[in-house]
């Protein structure tokens, strides 16, 4: 059935469609401006404006950011959390979640409390670092695995998952003598492949992009990851590649290549990311 | 089936085990899965929560935190009488106030646009283009934000703008309500997408043979459609007032703002990390982990009357 439109609706669409063609636009400019200073020469980066296009195009500030041996440390440092803290907390997450699932084994009440709770309420930064550092893990990378190693938040959501599964699957294994832990691995992670890739995703971003963590348990420069390390470069408290560089250029195009390089790895998971993020928050947002 | 087989099952029927340890041998798996996630979640939430006894102590790194002295409401007295405590307090409010005005309102309208877009292949553009900056760390965002404001650099001058409006105490809120749009708008637009599309069809349909105009169909059907969902994540958001975005804040600001800038979050953060005064930051970080439960009890209550399965709680 195809109603033809009136005046006023033909309007509003075009209007519409201008709308967001500008909403788009003003969303992703900065981006271009940042990518167009970044390879442009540093007088013409310096005359601002609109670019269209990079001005005096040159790749030096780029030359100077890839041979910084810091910022392959920090990207080295980034991957492993972000790696490392995925694996661990997507198998400690669901373990959690498998056993707070099960409704009828003693002791549900109190653990569905614990999960909770931990959710609500935190001791805040300053207990909470006393207890890393004496666990002995500041200033070492697994500081930042193990406070992501178990998120109550994506426990709950996996919780739901796994409770909405068939239940007749696992009673069959069992009468046939298969332990719980053979079906937690052969049955029930293989049937929840959608939440563990969701919660998957939602750890490698946090990781990815945590700053706040890394500037409290990190003070060493081999320890960096890369947000600290962006953060201060832009600060302007670290030049990119040592110290003789920094009279020379590195200044805002150096700083812009930083950035564009730092962008890259999002943009290359990002199709990725956008598909299961947006199946995920159907999972968690509402309930969350 | 020999006679030992018999006779050592027998016995074991017969010995009847304690109820302990009749749900470990059939259970005893479940826990096992379950325990290293708890262990960590034990010693990362919990016993940090128990490290809030430093708020009442005076906490000495080579006392230890059982070993330093108890001072009593000290530091609380402290807090409350030092101006910047309550700037920070202030300052939090008011940015969450302008954020829950200004920025919350925008991926409902937003969506609700979206939705009219017959184009499916523009919108997919759209939504690739502006969901982008959610996945982006503000670390990034702020050096992509310090370029652009730039009065050298930067797209200003076009206006005839020469200072930045980061240094400007007046314009710096707003900076922050504006740069969460950029970053979190077009994410926030898939929630209210999704509660649209889970529409009943038959109701636009029906309107549409009564004569329902467009507009009336978005008037009537729409935006009642999914007003549930926008009670319900607003009471959520109201829950987290105190939360005014550390991140964010704590790239962006600088000497200049800091009057309009300072939340609470990062004030916690400059007297714990920067300046080592541990016991007065955590006295700050019980305060507001104390008013934010009461906040997200008290929210989480409210949206379930709303909706039943709204919360966490």
């Amino acid at each position: 059935m195809k109603i033809k439109k009136s005046t006023g609706e033909r309007i509003f669409d075009t209007f519409n469609i201008l709308f967001f063609f500008t909403f788009s636009l003003a969303t992703f400019y900065p981006f271009w401006h940042e990518v167009c200073i970044s390879f442009s020469d540093k007088v013409n980066a310096l005359r601002g404006g609109i670019f269209l296009w990079p001005r005096g195009f040159n790749v030096e500030a780029y030359k100077l950011v890839l041979s910084s041996q810091y910022l392959i440390t920090a990207f080295t440092n980034s991957l492993f959390i972000t790696v490392l803290g995925v694996i661990i907390s997507v198998m400690l997450g669901a373990g959690v979640a498998y056993l707070v699932s099960k409704k009828h084994l003693p002791g549900h009440k109190f653990l569905n409390m614990f999960i909770i709770i931990s959710i609500i309420f935190n001791g805040g930064i300053i207990p909470t670092y006393l207890i890393v550092k004496g666990t002995g893990l500041v200033d070492s990378l697994w500081a930042l695995i193990v406070l992501a190693a178990c998120t109550p938040f994506n426990v709950v959501i996996m919780k739901n998952f796994f409770q909405n599964l068939p239940s007749s699957l696992e009673e069959s294994a069992l009468m046939d003598g298969a332990s719980p832990l053979l079906i937690f691995f052969r049955i029930v992670l293989p049937l929840s492949k959608p939440v563990l890739a969701t919660v998957s995703i939602w750890v490698a971003v946090s990781q990815w992009n945590d700053y706040m963590r890394g500037l409290i348990y990190l003070t060493d420069r081999s320890n960096y990851i890369l947000p600290v390390l962006i953060r201060d470069i832009i600060n302007g408290q670290s030049d990119v590649a040592g110290q003789e560089v920094m009279s020379e250029s590195s200044t805002e195009t150096v700083k812009a290549a930083t950035i564009i390089i730092a962008l890259v790895p999002i943009l290359m998971v990002y199709p990725f990311l956008q598909k299961h993020f947006t199946k995920g928050i159907m999972l968690g947002a509402v309930k969350g | 089936m020999n006679d030992a087989f018999i006779k050592k099952h027998s016995i074991a029927v017969h010995k009847k085990p304690s109820a302990f340890v009749k749900n470990l041998k059939k259970y005893g798996w479940y826990y096992a899965i379950g325990l290293p996630g708890l262990l960590i979640l034990f010693t990362y939430r919990y016993l940090p929560m128990g490290g809030l006894v430093i708020a009442f102590k005076d906490y000495h790194v080579n006392k230890g935190i059982w070993g330093s002295e108890w001072v009593g409401l000290k530091w609380f007295e402290m807090l409350f009488i030092n101006g910047d405590f309550a700037a920070a307090f202030t300052n939090t409010l008011i940015i969450s106030m302008l954020k829950l005005l200004f920025y919350f309102p925008v991926p409902i309208i937003l969506a609700l646009l979206m939705n009219e877009l017959a184009n499916r292949y523009y919108r997919r553009v759209v939504q690739t283009i502006i969901y982008l900056p959610h996945f982006i760390s503000w670390a990034i965002l702020a050096g992509i934000i310090f370029t652009l404001l730039s009065p050298q650099m930067g797209i200003l001058g076009l206006f005839g703008i020469k200072e930045s409006p980061l240094l400007d105490g007046g314009s710096f809120r707003w900076l922050l309500v504006f740069s969460e749009v950029w970053k979190d708008s077009g994410w926030g637009t898939i929630i209210y997408l999704a509660a649209i599309s889970s529409i009943d069809p038959s109701l636009y349909e029906a309107a549409t043979i009564d004569g329902a105009s467009r507009f009336q169909r978005v008037l009537y059907i729409t935006l009642p459609c999914i007003a549930g969902t926008f009670i319900v994540l607003l009471i959520l958001k109201m829950g987290h007032i105190l939360n005014a975005g550390f991140n964010q804040v704590y790239m962006l600001y600088n000497p200049n703002v800091m009057n309009v800038a300072d939340i609470l979050d990062t004030y916690i953060f400059r007297i714990g990390i920067s300046n080592g005064r541990f016991s007065l930051a955590t006295a700050g970080g019980l305060f507001k982990s104390v008013i934010g439960l009461i906040m997200v009890l008290m929210t989480n209550r409210l949206a379930k009357i709303f909706d039943s399965d709204a919360g966490i709680i």
